[in-house]
């Protein structure tokens, strides 16, 4: 490390390693076009970036995009869309190819739909390595054995050669992480990893997530619905209704957030610490569809 | 008053070699008009207590008194008349080939109860549903219209004690508010008991004054909500699981891991 950083380490800084400007995704329906996403802008440095909303949000949708992994049905547009240097609605199939997995990696919610249940899971790290790297099938078999043991797997040889369905959940997430992490991708986009697990499995997940985060400086988008949990594991937090961010707040202000939608959503949540007889339900206002 | 009167349940599933305990000498009582509730982590029996309460389950050992009255394995129309139960996933557990109407009117023809057109009418309001939604399929109705239709079907026996099992854990957080108001609001106009198993916390601390803390088939502790999160709890555990659904925080991730790997995959101990 010199003192004197050059000049393309200082450019590399600034650049974001996700830049969204005016995204937008449509679904070709039968009868007309549904807008899915309506024009959401945000950048990605290295930190943990949160996107909450309710179901059809379209907080997955956006996670989908950057990975341009969209049914065919949809029409994805935006002013730019861009993994560094990387202008992802113009790259090529080969290049998306070459980029997921390598360069921009994702974790789905449940490890039970995502891990192929007729190999074994150490094959399929391996397999994630052997992707995009030019290596011998021992190699590939030995970082994916150091792999496991980086996500807190005890007995990594003997794991290796189970099937998923031989596996709990929180194993299951952890051999996702360790897929998802061998080929030291730059960004990681989880969407809810940790909604079907238990809270200790969950922390102990979340954690490995963090050290990965810290080590390797990643930039990690995380899809939640749950409010708790963001605002103690992310950094900013973005709040999507309808297809839109109606507000986007560092996560120690999610207490102090403005917009109506954004308060009553955080309202509508039992606390832990306090007790009210009636939870305030929100009344949704028209005007929220509307750009803020 | 004693309305549920649980003592040394215990129950086993499979057989030789495979024998598992699930539920190993549960017992707990809980008052009438209370909201008792049951919390643990996946496999710690939870949903297994509600399941033998309800008849689902015929082979557990031990005693389960309603209203002081004991009650046996098997299932009687009577039994399915004071208690109920609501399950968790609202997609699965409505038929899809049923109208709402059609769900409702099942339980009263199999009871034979008659005057089953101004019921569904009541029920329906009970739980918010409008009148209009009376005629629809399930795929026709939003998540939280499914949950009040499981909501109106178990309310229409008039049963006294109502069985949740994680009611509303596939629901968005607004909708969710919706629902467990419908239930508190129930709840005090008939003066129900309810007994709510979820594993949120938070839920469990808006609607119950007491609770079970399950770990393996076993009851840790029975304690009040405010002392659990008072950090009054008896048990390391049960303290552990407030503080794991409270936030993240790293330290509390390596102890569990430390547990974890020293009392081979529970925590134990005061």
């Amino acid at each position: 490390m010199s003192s004197t950083p050059r000049a393309s380490d200082a450019a590399a800084v600034q650049m974001p390693l996700i830049e969204a400007r005016d995204l937008r995704v449509a679904f070709q329906m039968q009868r007309g076009v549904f807008q899915a996403i309506r024009g959401v802008s945000f950048s990605l440095g290295q930190e943990k970036l949160a996107i909450v909303g309710e179901s059809g949000s379209g907080k997955s949708t956006v996670g989908r995009a950057i990975m341009r992994l969209n049914p065919p049905s949809a029409i994805v547009t935006a002013e730019r869309l861009a993994f560094k240097d990387v202008d992802l609605l113009s790259a090529s199939r080969k290049e998306l190819r070459r980029l997921r997995g390598r360069h921009i990696s994702m974790i789905m919610q449940d490890p039970k739909y995502s891990l192929n249940p007729v190999a074994t899971v150490g094959e399929q790290i391996a397999e994630a390595y052997r992707t995009h790297h030019k290596v011998s099938n021992r190699e590939a078999r030995e970082r994916a054995l150091t792999m496991l043991e980086a996500v807190q797997i005890r007995s990594p040889k003997r794991v290796y050669d189970l099937y998923p369905h031989q596996v709990s959940g929180g194993m299951g997430q952890r051999i996702m992480i360790a897929m998802m992490l061998i080929s030291d991708p730059e960004v990681l986009i989880a969407d809810e990893p940790t909604s079907a697990l238990d809270v200790t499995v969950r922390l102990q997940i979340l954690a490995i997530l963090d050290d990965m985060v810290k080590e390797r400086g990643l930039g990690m988008i995380f899809i939640s619905h749950d409010l708790n949990l963001v605002r103690s594991f992310c950094d900013r937090v973005i709040i999507m209704y309808a297809g839109r961010i109606v507000e986007t707040v560092a996560a120690a202000d999610l207490d102090n957030v403005q917009h109506p939608y954004s308060r009553g959503l955080l309202n509508s949540l039992p606390r832990l610490d306090q007790k009210r007889d009636r939870l305030p339900v929100i009344q949704r206002d028209d005007s929220w569809l509307e750009a803020v | 008053m004693t309305a549920i009167s649980v003592k040394n349940l215990s129950i086993v599933f499979g057989e030789d070699e495979n024998e598992t305990k699930v539920l190993d000498a549960v017992s707990f009582d809980v008052e009438k008009g209370e909201v008792f509730g049951l919390v643990g982590e996946s496999g710690s029996g939870k949903s297994t207590v509600l399941r033998c309460i309800a008849g689902l389950y015929t082979h557990w050992t031990g005693e389960i008194l309603i209203d002081g009255q004991p009650v046996g394995a098997q299932l009687t129309k009577e039994r399915c008349r004071k208690i109920q139960m609501v399950f968790q996933d609202p997609y699965g557990s409505l038929h899809p080939k049923h109208t709402v109407q059609t769900t409702l009117a099942a339980p009263l023809r199999i009871h034979g109860i008659g005057d089953s057109d101004r019921r569904i009418t009541e029920v329906l309001r009970d739980v918010g549903l409008a009148p209009h939604l009376r005629f629809r399929y399930p795929h026709q109705l939003s998540g939280g219209q499914r949950q009040r239709v499981a909501i109106a079907r178990a309310l229409i026996l008039r049963p006294f004690i109502l069985l949740l099992d994680e009611p509303t854990s596939a629901l968005d957080v607004s909708v969710q508010a919706e629902v467990l108001n419908v239930l508190s609001d129930i709840r005090d106009r008939e003066g129900l008991t309810y007994l709510l198993v979820s594993h949120d916390l938070a839920v469990i601390g808006h609607m119950c004054r007491r609770l079970a803390v399950m770990q393996q088939g076993l009851i840790e502790e029975v304690v009040d909500y405010a002392d659990l999160s008072g950090s009054r709890a008896q048990k390391a555990y049960s303290r552990m699981l407030f503080d794991a659904s409270h936030h993240y925080d790293r330290s509390m991730a390596n102890d569990i891991t430390a547990a974890r790997q020293a009392g081979g995959g529970t925590v134990h101990g005061a």
